[in-house]
């Protein structure tokens, strides 16, 4: 068990080394950088300064520098918690990352138990009623669920939540709690307006976690010991709890472990867009597109990290839960 | 035990049962009637999909979808009141599947083991989780009532605690000769081999003292010495324990070996039903003729092995008359594919269904053209 600790946390080092070397490549890629794509936003404006003021800008964060002194110099920094400045916001990244992970946590947890608390007695109910009217009806439902992209609910959610019903959807906060200090009003506030993208991400999620959770179950009721277990005498509810999703609930750690964890990060990263959320999506999609590199590491890193974590911990759940895993 | 003073347990009139199925009808379970005895062993004989294993479950009333079930079930059940014991019919072919009574009786009054020891326990359950499970729902203990008579007559009863249901499983364990049954009880399925899960699955099955075990084929999924072992096993516990045995298998040799009396089944109809000496000595349907001649004997020199012509005919379509008419050795034309034979008692206590005997024909005027033509 510690051996296999040891050696996943190993391998776990070696692979956010690598990546992080190959996400730096890649963003420094295309030509030029973030300073050549700003001076040419500022010189189409009539700004003659741009270039010598932002060339001083370029000394100041390294950016002449020879690309593996740039490399080293971040990830060097980046190991004791000093993950660079984000050109475009002139802030460091840590910053950043203060603000804007916290929402992003409670957005995906929000999210995640939404999915949880719907996917699972759906799919329970849709096993054990296969081909009834109501497992059609979910299973209309969720194929197109599934087949809606999240983005487009995103925006018909937009369209009737304001032109319809009036109601102040995007971002997180409305405008007077924008920059207020937390309070519990201000958390009202945050729910109020978390409901929307947590429930567009619930119905993507359950979509598709109902038709997992619809497969195994039927698979599972299909097994010999199901048919012991009632020949027990135990209860048809008992039989289907305790023994059937006991066992058809593996995979769905899997995913919980898989997807959920890099989801804090890059979930909905859409949805968060089209919302304009002050999450993490958003600020990663922009630092791609402007080139910020050390924003983009920083949240491609991170990404990286939460994989290897959720599937460490998607191990770690699995071995609890099944006694025939064993880690060594 | 002598015929007149056997005590009915469970007692099978005309059972149907059929699937509705895309390609048609499958009448899986077509007009059965048998009853099993207090005590007795019941061997019940026939080659795969011939409606065995579903005439099992038809009792424990656990029909899988989509099937439909008609005909009666009852249960003698017996019941102790404050002037000794008197016997209760249940009809369990009326009581809903998940209801309280029948979740009694399953797992109570009758135990089931089955085919697939292998996966027939639940993975990530202990063996003793399994055992303990039944025994809370099952077993009870008198409830201490010193000094009060009242209560001594009603005859109080109370579920173990977890502490005795553990030691229960212990028990049982070691009964179904589990080697370190204080250890054992802890390991769960994929520690144990194929024939430890079938004892742990006989320990589940009796920890009830169940008065009927319904054992389904119960080793064919182990090697021949293991099976003799759990042969062994069954005949020692149901010694010990009053307790009926239904045996279902298509072995031959191992029905001989544990059954008094056999019923042969047949396109989901019993075809011949006598104690196990008799018909192994005395068959009289053809069916179960041909099925004796197809045991190779050692020593035997024979170049061919005898088989039974054709194939088991399709369900969706099965032959006017008698089912079994197409493969028989003693065909009668015009006669076995036109009539259906009736079930009847040609020699005491031995039951036959086929043309060839007087009192299967049945009394209608087709038959009686058919009688005066012999």
């Amino acid at each position: 068990m510690l051996s296999f600790l040891i050696r996943r946390v190993f391998y776990a080092l070696i692979m956010l080394v690598v990546v992080s070397f190959v996400s730096f490549i890649i963003i420094s890629l295309p030509p030029g950088d973030y300073m050549t794509q700003r001076i040419r936003e500022l010189e189409s404006m009539g700004d003659k300064s741009a270039e010598t003021r932002l060339e001083q800008y370029r000394i100041r964060y390294g950016l002449e520098k020879p690309f593996l002194t740039q490399y080293w110099l971040w990830i060097s920094n980046f190991v004791q918690g000093d993950f660079g400045l984000s050109f475009e916001y002139e802030q460091p990244v840590a910053t950043l990352l203060k603000q804007r992970l916290p929402l992003s946590v409670t957005l995906a947890v929000t999210t995640t138990v939404f999915t949880w608390a719907m996917a699972i007695p759906i799919g329970v109910f849709s096993a054990v009623k296969q081909y009834s009217l109501g497992d059609q009806i979910f299973t209309t439902l969720s194929f197109i669920g599934v087949g809606i992209p999240s983005f487009l609910m995103a925006l018909v959610v937009l369209y009737i939540a304001i032109v319809k019903l009036d109601q102040d959807v995007i971002g997180l906060f409305s405008r007077n709690f924008q920059d207020a200090p937390w309070s519990l009003a201000k958390v009202w506030d945050l729910l109020k307006h978390m409901w929307v993208p947590a429930l567009i991400g619930a119905i993507t999620g359950t979509s598709g976690t109902i038709r997992i959770m619809r497969g195994n179950l039927l698979d599972t009721l299909g097994q010999p010991f199901i048919e012991a277990a009632r020949a027990r005498g135990l209860k048809n509810r008992t039989v289907i709890w305790r023994h059937a999703v006991r066992m058809a609930i593996n995979p769905l750690i899997v995913i919980l472990g898989t997807e959920t964890f890099p989801a804090i990060l890059a979930g909905n990263i859409l949805v968060e867009v089209v919302l304009s959320l002050p999450t993490m999506g958003p600020l990663y999609i922009r630092a791609l597109l402007t080139q910020d590199m050390f924003t983009a590491g920083t949240v491609l890193v991170l990404i990286t990290l939460m994989v290897m974590i959720g599937a460490l911990v998607a191990d770690l759940a699995l071995a609890w839960v099944d006694p025939r895993i064993r880690l060594d | 035990m002598s015929e007149e003073n056997r005590q009915p347990l469970v007692k099978v009139q005309d059972l149907h049962v059929e699937f509705d199925v895309r390609d048609g009808i499958v009448h899986a379970v077509d007009g059965a009637s048998f009853t099993i005895y207090r005590g007795q062993t019941l061997g019940i004989i026939g080659e795969s999909g011939c409606g065995k294993s579903i005439t099992a479950k038809a009792i424990m009333k656990m029909v899988p979808k989509p099937g439909i079930m008609r005909g009666e079930i009852t249960f003698f059940e017996k019941t102790s009141q404050n002037d000794g014991e008197a016997t209760e019919e249940v009809r369990i072919d009326r009581l809903h599947p998940d209801s309280q009574r029948i979740r009694k009786i399953r797992g109570g009054n009758i135990g089931m083991i089955f085919q697939e020891p292998m996966s027939s326990l639940t993975p990530v359950f202990s063996a003793g989780f399994h055992i303990i499970e039944a025994a809370k729902l099952h077993r009870f203990v008198p409830v201490n009532t010193i000094g009060d008579t009242m209560t001594r007559n009603i005859k109080d009863k109370r579920g173990v605690t977890d502490d005795e249901a553990r030691e229960i499983a212990v028990d049982m364990l070691r009964r179904v000769g589990l080697p370190n049954p204080e250890s054992r009880v802890d390991s769960f399925p994929h520690q144990l081999s194929g024939g430890q899960r079938q004892r742990v699955m006989i320990a589940i099955a009796l920890s009830a003292h169940p008065d009927l075990l319904i054992a389904d084929e119960p080793t064919t999924a182990l090697d021949v010495s293991i099976e003799a072992q759990i042969l062994d096993l069954m005949r020692e516990l149901q010694d010990t324990a009053d307790m009926a045995i239904m045996f279902i298998t298509h072995n031959l040799g191992v029905i001989a070996e544990i059954a008094d009396e056999i019923v042969v089944m047949y396109m989901g109809k019993e075809v011949e039903r006598a104690n196990t000496i008799d018909l192994f000595e005395n068959p009289q349907h053809p069916y179960t003729k041909s099925l004796l001649g197809s045991i190779p004997q050692i020593g035997e020199k024979r170049s061919e092995l005898e088989t039974i012509e054709g194939m088991v005919p399709s369900p969706f379509d099965l032959p006017q008359g008698c089912v079994f008419h197409p493969r028989c050795s003693e065909y009668m034309p015009g006669k076995c594919d036109k009539v259906y034979p009736e079930y009847d008692e040609v020699i005491e206590g031995h039951w036959v269904r086929c043309l060839l005997y007087d009192g299967c024909r049945p009394d209608t005027q087709e038959a009686q053209v058919i009688k005066e033509s012999v």
